[in-house]
């Protein structure tokens, strides 16, 4: 029971590192961004190469996911998103699910198409028991590092000037301009670190999410509802969101397997029923 | 006399701010009622709780007698209560013959008929005709809407409320925006409307507004401030100092 | 008393709903292919049920303005419900079959716009790619009724009307799928130009103002999203009796994605997109998809990616020469404006 709590927040945790950049990236920009797991896909297919091929340790390789997929990210961002911050959200959707075919056919044709996995050091292998609950490590490195990430960047958003800049372009982006702040060097950066946590997500995460050239159009909706759920006015929305749909879903494979995949479903059928507007939107005006 | 409409201890608070505050107005029926009150006032706020785009923290709203705080925007319009908006709101894709006729149509009552052409009673053409004539909107009625002037479209911004036939109508800065020249014709047409319309004008104009109201009530800080006689309320020290204060305020 | 003025204005509005020349010759054609092209039934066919879908995707996009990732939800729901009305006998002529499997899919519509109806885009997108997922998931978990991953065989179809049999060169299943698009495209036509539809585009471009002149929003995008919903439903029913078939793919994510590239290729917000789009893209598919079965969807993305940025006007500025002739060949807009002028006069 409290195992199956674990890994549930293990899983939590980790979809709330991969979808944390998307939040901030729709709450800042109002961009809809569908190839958000292309990014992600990048970071995991970075350290199954370098770990696999080229012999990097494992844990060195995970910063390097990050840097990649952020690499990837700034460069997409100059290069593409730029052009549709302004226009319908249709159009976001358009382009966005035709970056998501490219990179899943793409990836196909580099990579192949079976699963891949990174070989991970012994010391991630297995579980140990603390007072009864099988904790496996691999899982426990996942919450520490998610754990981190996630007190890091509450860390970043209130108490630093990048993100009080941060929060007022959120707020309103001509007031920041007026105030002298870059707004499109902050969508830049906040784009590139965004699509960095999901490169390292991805790469912590081929393990419990399997990594196929499809990932993104598997986890796609986990991601939506992350943010759905969640909201985009802070990160304690979708820390709560991702916590939230990581336990059930386990908890739901575990005990109903064969219903797994419809017990997430219900629940977001039910906070949106109770709650149009996601668990934690700001005192909206509706 | 009888109201018209009416709102009781009307509350509205976003986040920390009251955006208003225990406002309690009648609005007598046939009225030419002027809200004035300087910018961030809360006077757009309160035409946003009246018409029901926003739900009040407390208070009530009565539409002729009946409570209508709980109502939907439409259901509202369907009782006889239409606004217009400060920005512009209006259909970019459809011309403004077509945005008048939707807006008789459906006063009408004929919003789901699916099966009749749009366009095809003749009694309701006529109709459509007249107040497209009545706002000059005649030439352009078969241009996009988003592409017309600025003066036409405002133009039609209150073309589309009178089409639907208001008994109390609610006009959120109807000159906002138009250069002086222009000024004369959305007058006219507000000052052509039926003696037995009931209107709350908002507007900064002050000419406007001493022209055209019989009682002026003065929105400070989301609170009701002064209410009276348009006499009265121009020698009003406190709406004055009001006044003078955001001015200088605003040099 | 008619003013010049009111019969201006008469003829505007009614001017809309015209059949246009370009309009009769496209249905000539379409009907001409019924004998000219006896070779090509079958990928015809496959266009008559795609364009219909899209047709059903554009009353939600063009009209309404809602976004929907997971239409391919209601085409699967009415797949199924053709193929197992019609393997268990339980309605064995295929039009009234068809219908009830409309019918089946608007209900699903009906009940699922209540959450569509909530919130932003995004939780449209999500409750919509959400509902076609738990649908997939659904037919693959009942295997006992819907074969499950196998798909769902054994479907023997009926002759239509109980005397056109569904032959194996696809000739009367294109004739019917022809005819029960045409139907519905006359019946989506009315809509479209109605008082109704002409509230959905007013609600797509300003829904504050929509419901400031007294129109229910909630209520007619539910009521639209049923009827897309049906639609949609009645496509996939196409689908099932033709091949007589169903499988999980019917509700695949590639299906709704695939439309809605169609229905861009073609052009949002006037009918014929969905059409144009579906030949176009079937087309395209045939050749494409020959050079590079496997990479296929690598093409789509590409094209859905320069379309954006290319600017959608550009890329289906390509029907503006048509639209200009089609002005030109259109011998009542002359006429319109020539009495325009006199009045002016
Ligand atoms: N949706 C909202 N959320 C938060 N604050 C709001 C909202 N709408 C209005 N406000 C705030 O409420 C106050 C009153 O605004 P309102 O627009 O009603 O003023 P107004 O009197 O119409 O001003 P103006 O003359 O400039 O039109 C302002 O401080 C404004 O910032
Ligand atoms: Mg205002």
């Amino acid at each position: 029971m409290l195992t199956i709590l674990f890994d549930g927040v293990a899983y939590g945790m980790l979809l709330f590192v991969l979808a944390c950049g998307l939040s901030v990236t729709l709450g800042l920009m109002n961009l809809i961004n569908l190839a958000h797991g292309a990014f992600a896909m990048a970071g995991g297919y970075t350290t199954v190469v370098l770990v696999n091929s080229f012999g990097v340790p494992f844990f060195l390789s995970l910063p390097l996911a990050f840097l990649v997929a952020a690499v990837i990210g700034l460069v997409m961002e100059r290069a593409v998103y730029v052009h549709v911050y302004r226009k319908p959200h249709l159009e976001q959707v358009l382009l966005t699910i035709g970056l998501v075919f490219m990179a899943v056919a793409g990836t196909d044709y580099v990579m192949g198409t079976s699963q891949v996995f990174a070989n991970t050091p012994e010391v991630l292998h297995g579980q140990f028991q603390f007072f009864g609950v099988g904790i496996g490590r691999y899982r426990l490195l996942i919450i520490v590092v998610c754990g981190v990430l996630a007190i890091g960047l509450q860390y970043i958003l209130t108490r630093t000037r990048f993100g009080s800049r941060l929060r007022a372009a959120v707020d309103d982006q001509r007031v920041a301009q007026g105030l002298g702040i870059n707004v499109n060097g902050i969508f830049a950066l906040t784009f590139a670190f965004g699509s960095g946590l999901a490169g390292l997500g991805g790469a912590l995460g081929t393990e419990i999410l399997g990594l196929d050239p499809t990932f993104p159009l598997k986890y796609m909706i986990y991601f939506l509802i992350v943010v759905t759920v969640g909201g985009t006015s802070s990160i304690t929305g979708p820390f709560v969101a991702s916590l939230l749909l990581g336990i059930s879903d386990v908890a739901g494979k575990y005990y109903v397997p064969k219903l797994g995949a419809f017990v997430i479903y219900t629940i977001i059928i039910v906070v949106l029923i109770w709650r149009p507007q996601g668990l934690f939107s700001r005192a909206s005006a509706k | 006399m009888t109201l018209a409409l009416e709102t009781i201890g009307l509350v509205k608070q976003f986040g920390g701010l009251t955006a208003t505050n225990d406002v309690s107005l009648k609005v007598e029926a046939g009225a030419r009622h002027a809200l004035i009150g300087p910018n961030g006032a809360g006077k757009t706020t309160l035409i946003n709780l009246l018409s029901g785009v926003l739900k009040p923290t407390s208070g009530r709203i009565l539409l002729e007698g009946d409570d209508i705080t709980g109502l939907p925007q439409h259901t509202r319009v369907h009782r006889g209560m239409v606004r217009t908006f400060q920005i512009n709101q209006l259909f970019g894709d459809l011309t403004p013959l077509e945005t008048v006729g939707l807006a008789v149509s459906e006063r009408n009552g004929d919003g789901m008929d699916w099966w009749r052409m749009a366009g095809s009673k003749p009694s309701l053409l006529e109709e459509i005709a007249s107040v497209l004539e009545r706002f000059k909107l005649a030439d352009v009625m078969n241009e996009r809407t988003a592409i017309l002037p600025y003066g036409k479209q405002r133009l039609l911004e209150i073309a589309v409320a009178i089409a639907a036939k208001p008994r109390v109508l609610l006009l959120d800065e109807p000159a906002a925006g138009v250069p002086e020249g222009e000024r004369h014709e959305i007058l006219a047409s507000i000052a052509a409307l039926p003696k037995d319309v009931t209107v709350l004008l908002i507007e900064h104009d002050m000419d406007i507004v001493f022209s055209f109201a019989e009682k002026i009530s003065v929105l400070v800080n989301g609170g009701l401030f002064v209410e009276g006689l348009p006499g009265d309320v121009a020698k009003d020290p406190r709406v004055k100092a009001v006044y003078l204060g955001e001015e200088v305020h605003g040099q | 008393m008619t003013s010049p003025l009111i019969r201006r204005a008469t003829e505007s509005m009614l001017s809309r709903a015209r059949w246009h020349p370009l309009e009769i010759i496209f249905w000539a054609g379409a009907f001409a292919a019924i004998w000219l092209l006896p070779t090509r039934h079958l990928i015809l066919t496959e266009i008559a049920w795609l364009a219909l879908f899209a047709l059903s995707l554009d009353f939600l996009v063009g009209y309404a303005g809602i976004i929907s990732l997971g239409h391919a939800a209601f085409f699967g729901v009415g797949a199924y419900a053709a193929a197992l009305l019609a393997k268990h006998e339980l309605i064995n002529e295929p039009v009234l079959a068809l219908f009830a499997a409309g019918l089946v899919a608007m209900a699903l519509g009906f009940v699922t716009s209540f959450l569509v109806l909530r919130g932003s885009d995004l939780t449209r997108i999500m409750v919509s790619l959400g509902v076609a997922l738990i649908l997939r998931e659904l037919a693959n978990q009942f295997g006992w009724l819907t074969g499950g991953a196998d798909g769902l065989q054994g479907v023997t179809m009926q002759p239509i009307l109980g005397t056109f049999r569904f032959d194996m060169f696809g000739h009367n299943g294109y004739a019917y799928c022809l005819v029960v698009l045409f139907v519905l495209f006359l019946v989506a036509r009315q809509i479209a130009n109605s008082p109704f539809g002409l509230s959905l585009v007013a609600i797509k471009n300003n829904p504050l103002r929509a419901a400031a002149i007294g129109i229910p929003v909630d209520r007619r995008l539910i009521v639209i999203y049923s009827i897309a919903a049906f639609y949609a439903g009645i496509a996939g029913g196409l689908l099932a009796q033709t091949t007589s078939f169903a499988s999980l793919d019917v509700f695949s994510f590639d299906r709704s994605a695939d439309l809605l590239l169609v229905l861009i290729i073609g052009g949002v917000g006037y009918l014929y997109g969905g059409l144009i789009g579906a030949i176009l893209f079937k087309v395209m598919q045939d050749y494409l998809s020959v050079l590079t079965p496997q990479y296929w969807p690598f093409w789509i993305g590409a094209l859905l990616v320069a379309m954006v940025l290319i600017g959608r006007d550009r890329i289906t500025g390509w029907t503006t020469p048509f639209r200009k002739l089609a002005a030109k060949l259109d011998w009542r807009a002359a006429r319109r404006d020539a009495a325009a002028a006199e009045d002016r006069r």
